[in-house]
C-alpha cells in the first residue's frame, strides 16, 4: 500500500518539478519585463538629458569702449548698466568676419551667440568698472542651435539636411545654414569653442531662449511648496494618528472618521487643486500661483498617507510598553510622549518623507491654482508666484524650440534624483532604527 | 506640538495679510498661442528694466477671460492673451464686472500649417480637398446634395490629382484653440465652396463643417505640438495640423503643404495669402494701470518695432507680424491707451 504511494509520488514528481519551473520562470520573465522597461524608460531620459548638463561657449575679443558701448567712462551706474553690449557683441562678431558684409548674413551671424549674453557682459561690466575702455577677450554662450551641434562633437563640415539631402542620414539636423556653420567650424578650429559644465541650467529661471533657461526658480518653488506641505501635514496627520489610534473610543463615529480618512486617500489629486481653487484662491483671497496655496493643496492630498502610515507605526508599538509605563505610573499623555511616539517615530517619518515625496512629483491639482506659469524671477517667500519641478517638465515639453527636448528630460532626471533620494532616506531610516519586537 | 501649531498659524495669518498687499509684478493669462511670444517679451521686458518679470499662466484663450473678467484688485489678472476677439459676451460679463476700461492689442498672426515630413513629398491641396478628406459628413460623391459618411480612403479619391497615399492627418483635439481656428477656417472655407451647404442654417452648417471624421482617419494626437513633429517623422505618409511656429523650429524636418496653392510661409500669411491663419491679441486692464507697476513699460515694450517688427524677436519665434502701417496705427493706439467701445 505504502509502496504504491511512493510510486505515484515518484510518477508525479517529474510533472510537480516541472509545474514549479514553469511558475518561477512566469516570476522572471515579469521581473525581467519590467526592469527591462525601466532601463529603456530611464536610457531615453538620460541619452536624451545629459546633454541639458553642458553647455557650449564661443570666445570672442569685445571691446568695452564709449565708441561700442555708447556711454561714456564716466557715466552712473544705472546708464552704464544699460549700455548698448549688444551692440559691443555684434562689433566684435563683425570685426571677427570681416567679409561679412551683407545685412541678412550679418543677423545669421549674429545668431550665433545666445541672446542672453548681453546681460552676462553688462554683470561682468558692472563687477568691475576699471574694465571700461578695455578689449577682454570672454567666453559668451552660444546660442541653442549652435550649441546643439557643438556639445555633440558634430562635424561642421557634413551637408544639411535639406533639399537633395534630405534623405542622407548621415547629415546634419539643423536649422543653421552652411554660411553659419562655416563660422562655427573656424571658430571651432580656431579652438574658441568649449563645452563646458553648464551651471545656468542650476542657476537661472526659466527663460524662453533654451540655452538660458534652467531649474532654479522651479527648484526654490518646489522647496517652498514642501515646506508648507511638511509643516501643516505633519502636525496635523500626527496629532490624528495619536488620538485616533491611543485616545478615540471605539464607535460609530471613529469608524466613520477611518472610512473618510482611507476615502481620501484614493481621491484623484486634481480634485484637491478644484478645492483649492474655490476655497483658498476664490474665498480666502489667497495669491494665485504661490507656493503657499500650492503647499496647502499638497498638505491636504499627502495628509491621508501620513496619517495611515503613522497609525500603522503606532499599532506596532506593542501594548506591553503602554501597560509596563502605566504601571510605573504615567500618565496616558506621558505613555505617548515618552514611550509609544518616540517608538513609532521612525515609521512615521517614513510615511511622511514617502507621503512628500509623492507631493514633489504632483502637477495635477496645481495646474489649477496657477502654478503652470512662466517664472523667470527666483521666488524669495511662500506668497512670491512659483513654479514647481513636474510643472516644468510640462512647460517645457510643450515649447516649439528644439533645443528643451533635452532640458525636459535634464529636469526630469533632477527630479528623479531627488525622489530617488528621499525614498533612500526612508528606507536608510527604516533600516537603521526600526525594531523588531 | 503646540509650538508647530503655534508657527502653523502664524504662516497662515501672514500669508493672508500678504495677499491684501498690492502686487509688484505684472499677472498674465491667457492663450497657450500666444503664451510662446508673450513669455518673450516678459523675459526681455524683466531683463531690461527695472521692474519684477511678469508672470504668465497658460489657461487657453477663453479661460483667460474668464480670470481677466471676474472683476478689478490685485487678485485679478492686468492682461490676458487670445487668440481669437473677445466676444460680446465676455465683453459684458466684464462690464457687468467693473472692467469697463479694456484696452485691446492686435499683436500679429499665427498660421496653421499642413505639413507632412521634408521625406515625403509636399503636398498641394484645396480647402476644399481638406474638408472632403475630414469631415464626418460629406457631399454624397454621386452628385446629389445630401450628406453621407466619408467614404474617402485615399488622397486620390478626394481629388485624382492628388497622391494615392492613405489619409492619415494628425491634430490637435477639441478642447485645442488651434483646432477651432482650423475647424474655422480650413473646414468652413473647404465646405462653404458646396452651395447646399453654404446655405443651410448656421446650426446645421457648422455641425457639417466643424465635425471631423472618427474613423481613425484623423488622428487626435493631442494638445503637444512637438508630438505631432515627431509621428510626422517616424510616418511620411502623415500630415499633421500644428502652429507655424511649431513649423518654423522644425523646417528641417517638416514641410508646409500648399493650401489652395499657398505654402504657410512668413511673407504669405502676413500677406493674408495663406488661407488658414488667425490673429491674435491681448487684452489690458486700464484700471490697473497705475495701480500694478510696468504695465503701460509692457505694452510699449510689446509694441515696441524691436519687438513685433519684421526684423523683431517674436518675428524670430515664429510670430507673423502686422503690416508696417497697421503697427504705427496700433501702437500709436496702445500707448495712448484708447479703450475698447464695445464688440459686436
Amino acid at each position: 500500500m505504502s509502496n504504491n504511494t511512493t510510486e505515484k509520488v515518484r510518477a508525479s514528481l517529474q510533472k510537480r518539478y516541472f509545474k514549479e519551473k514553469v511558475f518561477r520562470s512566469i516570476g522572471v520573465v515579469a521581473i525581467v519585463a519590467s526592469l527591462s522597461f525601466l532601463v529603456v524608460l530611464l536610457g531615453s531620459i538620460i541619452y536624451k538629458g545629459y546633454p541639458a548638463f553642458k553647455a557650449s561657449y564661443i570666445q570672442l575679443d569685445v571691446t568695452l569702449t564709449e565708441e561700442t558701448l555708447d556711454v561714456s567712462a564716466d557715466a552712473e551706474d544705472s546708464e552704464l548698466r544699460r549700455a548698448n553690449y549688444l551692440g559691443a557683441i555684434r562689433t566684435a562678431l563683425r570685426e571677427r568676419f570681416p567679409e561679412v558684409t551683407k545685412r541678412g548674413d550679418k543677423r545669421n551671424l549674429y545668431r550665433l551667440i545666445s541672446s542672453g549674453a548681453e546681460y552676462a557682459l553688462s554683470d561682468f561690466m558692472m563687477e568691475d568698472r576699471s574694465r571700461f575702455g578695455q578689449t577682454h577677450s570672454l567666453w559668451l554662450l552660444a546660442d541653442d542651435e549652435a550649441d546643439a551641434l557643438l556639445k555633440r562633437n558634430k562635424d561642421l563640415t557634413k551637408p544639411i539636411r535639406t533639399g537633395e539631402n534630405a534623405k542622407n542620414k548621415d547629415a546634419l539636423i539643423t536649422r543653421l545654414n552652411t554660411d553659419q556653420l562655416g563660422w562655427l567650424q573656424s571658430f571651432k578650429e580656431a579652438g574658441e569653442t568649449d563645452v563646458r559644465l553648464a551651471s545656468t541650467f542650476f542657476t537661472n529661471g526659466d527663460s524662453r531662449e533654451a540655452e538660458q533657461a534652467g531649474i532654479r526658480a522651479a527648484l526654490i518653488g518646489s522647496a517652498y511648496t514642501l515646506l508648507i506641505t511638511f509643516v501643516l501635514s505633519f502636525p496635523i496627520a500626527v496629532a490624528a494618528a495619536i488620538y485616533l489610534e491611543e485616545f478615540a473610543p471605539q464607535n460609530k463615529f471613529t469608524d466613520i472618521v477611518e472610512v473618510n480618512i482611507n476615502n481620501l486617500a484614493a481621491v484623484p489629486s486634481i480634485v484637491f487643486g478644484l478645492l483649492g481653487l474655490a476655497v483658498f484662491i476664490n474665498y480666502l483671497q489667497l495669491p494665485r500661483s504661490a507656493p503657499v496655496v500650492g503647499g496647502i493643496v499638497l498638505s491636504l492630498m499627502t495628509l491621508p498617507t501620513i496619517i495611515i502610515s503613522s497609525r500603522a507605526a503606532l499599532k506596532a508599538v506593542p501594548p506591553s510598553i503602554r501597560e509596563a509605563a502605566r504601571g510605573l505610573g504615567a500618565s496616558p499623555v506621558q505613555v505617548v510622549t515618552h514611550h509609544v511616539l518616540p517608538l513609532a517615530m521612525p515609521g512615521i517619518l517614513t510615511g511622511t518623507i514617502i507621503g512628500l515625496a509623492q507631493a514633489l512629483g504632483e502637477t495635477a491639482p496645481l495646474l489649477m491654482i496657477g502654478m503652470v506659469a512662466f517664472i523667470v524671477d527666483i521666488p524669495n517667500s511662500v506668497t512670491d508666484p512659483a513654479t514647481v519641478l513636474p510643472v516644468q517638465v510640462f512647460l517645457w515639453a510643450d515649447a516649439p524650440e528644439r533645443a528643451f527636448t533635452e532640458r525636459t528630460s535634464g529636469a526630469i532626471l533632477v527630479l528623479l534624483a531627488f525622489l530617488v533620494v528621499m525614498n533612500l532616506t526612508a528606507v536608510l531610516l527604516r533600516k537603521k532604527f526600526e525594531r523588531r519586537w | 506640538m503646540s509650538k508647530r501649531i503655534l508657527l502653523t498659524a502664524s504662516v497662515l495669518a501672514l500669508t493672508v495679510s500678504q495677499a491684501a498687499q498690492a502686487r509688484d509684478y505684472i499677472s498674465i493669462v491667457g492663450s497657450s498661442t500666444v503664451f510662446p511670444f508673450a513669455t518673450v517679451v516678459a523675459e526681455k521686458f524683466g531683463k531690461s528694466t527695472d521692474f519684477s518679470t511678469p508672470t504668465i499662466e497658460s489657461t487657453g484663450s477663453g479661460g483667460g477671460m474668464k480670470l481677466f473678467c471676474t472683476g478689478i484688485g490685485v487678485d485679478t489678472p492686468d492682461i490676458t492673451n487670445s487668440s481669437r476677439r473677445m466676444k460680446a459676451s465676455e465683453f459684458e460679463m466684464c462690464q457687468e464686472n467693473g472692467v469697463t476700461d479694456v484696452v485691446e492689442v492686435l499683436i500679429g498672426f499665427d498660421g496653421i500649417a499642413f505639413a507632412n515630413s521634408v521625406e515625403a513629398q509636399q503636398m498641394d491641396v484645396s480647402l476644399t480637398d481638406i474638408y472632403l478628406a475630414l469631415a464626418k459628413d460629406v457631399p454624397n460623391p454621386d452628385g446629389s446634395e445630401t450628406l453621407v459618411a466619408n467614404p474617402y480612403s485615399m488622397w486620390s479619391e478626394v481629388n485624382p490629382e492628388l497622391p494615392a497615399i492613405e489619409i492619415e492627418v494628425l491634430g490637435p483635439p477639441p478642447t485645442s484653440g488651434t483646432r477651432d481656428a482650423f475647424a474655422e477656417l480650413a473646414m468652413e472655407g473647404g465646405c462653404s465652396t458646396f452651395g447646399f451647404i453654404d446655405s443651410m442654417e448656421k446650426k446645421d452648417f457648422q455641425a457639417a463643417c466643424h465635425t471631423m471624421r472618427e474613423d481613425g482617419r484623423y488622428v487626435e494626437a493631442g494638445e503637444n505640438d512637438n508630438l505631432i513633429v515627431q509621428k510626422l517623422q517616424a510616418n511620411p505618409d502623415a500630415l499633421g495640423i500644428f502652429g507655424y511656429s511649431f513649423l518654423e523650429q522644425n523646417s528641417d524636418l517638416v514641410q508646409s503643404s500648399m493650401v489652395d496653392g499657398v505654402a504657410a510661409e512668413f511673407d504669405a500669411i502676413a500677406d493674408g495669402d495663406y488661407p488658414i491663419s488667425r490673429p491674435l491679441y491681448f487684452y489690458v486692464k486700464k484700471q490697473h494701470v497705475g495701480t500694478v507697476p510696468g504695465i503701460a513699460e509692457y505694452v510699449a515694450e510689446f509694441t515696441a518695432e524691436r519687438t513685433w517688427g519684421d526684423d523683431g524677436y517674436l518675428a524670430d519665434k515664429g510670430m507673423i507680424p502686422l503690416g508696417e502701417e497697421a503697427r504705427v496705427e496700433a501702437a500709436a493706439a496702445v500707448n495712448a491707451m484708447t479703450t475698447l467701445a464695445g464688440i459686436n
